[in-house]
């Protein structure tokens, strides 16, 4: 094993960011980005689906054929899917209901498939788990900056407590109607994209 | 007949998947650097949304619902927990025939669309449509409609992504904006515009 442990929990997280680097895991993540509330149970449902499926593949890499791998793949992530999203409508309906889709997209998240594919199938299971964990946190560091800044700016609350009072209930700040719109995630995400590109050089792409 | 076409207005433009929903970003990143492969794998994606939402629909209405078993004797049986993972079993077996089909029909185009074929079935926009239409309760016929209108909105909007990022190669942006951030942008400022025809009804 070339890395540790903490190397494989930290990486993720900040060198090689699922979202920012490898462009996986967008397609369910931002349509939740507009509360921290929504986001950061976003964030927690990845993680542990990731962690988990690793875990769980990896311990069964040698039982997996070739051919049919990425139908087994997908059963086992659908399989803690369902057990997650049950979780939720059984006991935060409300959450539920905001999340609408977006719990079932975890399934068909790039990000799981991904590290399940890329490195659950050829790695020991706590290894495994740990780079879930790493990978899940890494998408939620993202989700939740943008999500930070959405509502924020958008709303003037942040958890749904208000910080910045609005103008409509007699405070000083006017929302910036932007932020809400869907669109407002694809500039936040760019301007992230941007950040860390400039502090790590190495992740610019060649003209 | 204005209901369905109010579906497919409302799902090409309105409730785009890529661009107000956000599915399907990471095939819609990947592939719109150039319009020729971004027009097949569009396609691709409405002819398997055309055919798995009106399939999952029937097995939601005669399989899944309570009282959906009816036909079978078991009027009390409530399987809209297996959800998730059927939808995504029909999925895959439609990705899986689509791509038989097309390898020994069409391998040109199999052959342009290559490793993309496969992911499809991971893409969230084909899946999402199948989850909005269980949300939304469609009928057979809406459900159609319905995926007829998102395969038709991601295909307009990866081809129209496609167009202006073969220009952008021409252009000189800072260097850490180059690639990826400026679709980022892009597609914003797309997502943006689809937004100013929102309020049209038919």
């Amino acid at each position: 094993m070339a890395e540790t442990r903490m190397e494989l929990f930290v990486r993720p997280i900040f060198k090689r960011n699922p979202i920012a680097l490898l462009v996986l895991g967008i397609c369910s993540s931002l349509a939740v980005t507009g509360q921290m509330t929504t986001a950061f149970v976003m964030s927690v449902c990845v993680t542990l689906v990731v962690a988990f499926s690793s875990l769980i593949i990896s311990i069964v890499r040698f039982q997996i054929p070739g051919s049919v791998r990425i139908g087994i793949q997908i059963t086992v992530i659908a399989t803690l899917v369902i057990l997650v999203d049950q979780i939720l409508k059984a006991y935060y309906f409300e959450l539920s209901k905001q999340l609408s889709v977006y719990v079932g997209l975890i399934i068909t998240n790039c990000i799981v498939m991904g590290r399940a594919e890329g490195y659950a199938m050829s790695n020991p299971p706590i290894s495994s788990f740990i780079d879930g964990i790493g990978n899940g946190l890494g998408y939620g560091v993202i989700l939740m900056a943008v999500a930070f800044v959405r509502e924020l700016l958008g709303a003037g609350t942040l958890f749904g407590f208000e910080v910045l009072p609005l103008t409509s209930n007699g405070g000083w700040y006017v929302r910036n109607g932007l932020l809400v719109l869907p669109a407002s995630a694809f500039f936040l995400i760019a301007l992230l994209i941007w950040f860390l590109r400039s502090i790590d050089p190495d992740q610019q792409e060649k003209s | 007949m204005a209901h369905y076409l109010d579906i497919i207005f409302r799902s090409i433009f309105l409730e785009n998947l890529p661009l107000s929903f956000f599915l399907g970003m990471c095939t819609f990143l990947a592939i719109s650097k150039q319009v020729k492969t971004a027009t097949g794998l569009g396609a691709a994606v409405l002819v398997i949304m055309v055919i798995t939402v009106p399939i999952n629909n029937l097995i939601l209405n005669h399989l899944l619902k309570p009282g959906g078993l009816a036909w079978a004797g078991q009027p009390d049986l409530d399987l809209t927990f297996l959800g998730l993972l059927t939808y995504i079993a029909v999925i895959a077996g439609v990705v899986q025939i689509l791509e038989m089909v097309l390898d020994r029909f069409v391998p040109a185009l199999y052959n342009s669309l290559g490793i993309f074929l496969p992911l499809l079935t991971v893409n969230c926009a084909i899946f999402g449509g199948s989850l909005f239409m269980v949300e939304r309760d469609y009928s057979f016929g809406e459900s159609v409609a319905y995926g007829f209108g998102a395969g038709g909105g991601f295909f307009l909007a990866v081809v129209c992504l496609a167009g202006i990022r073969e220009r952008l190669e021409y252009a000189n942006p800072p260097a850490g904006l180059r690639g990826l951030g400026l679709t980022f942008i892009t597609t914003g400022l797309i997502a943006i515009a689809f937004m100013g025809l929102a309020g049209m009804n038919i």
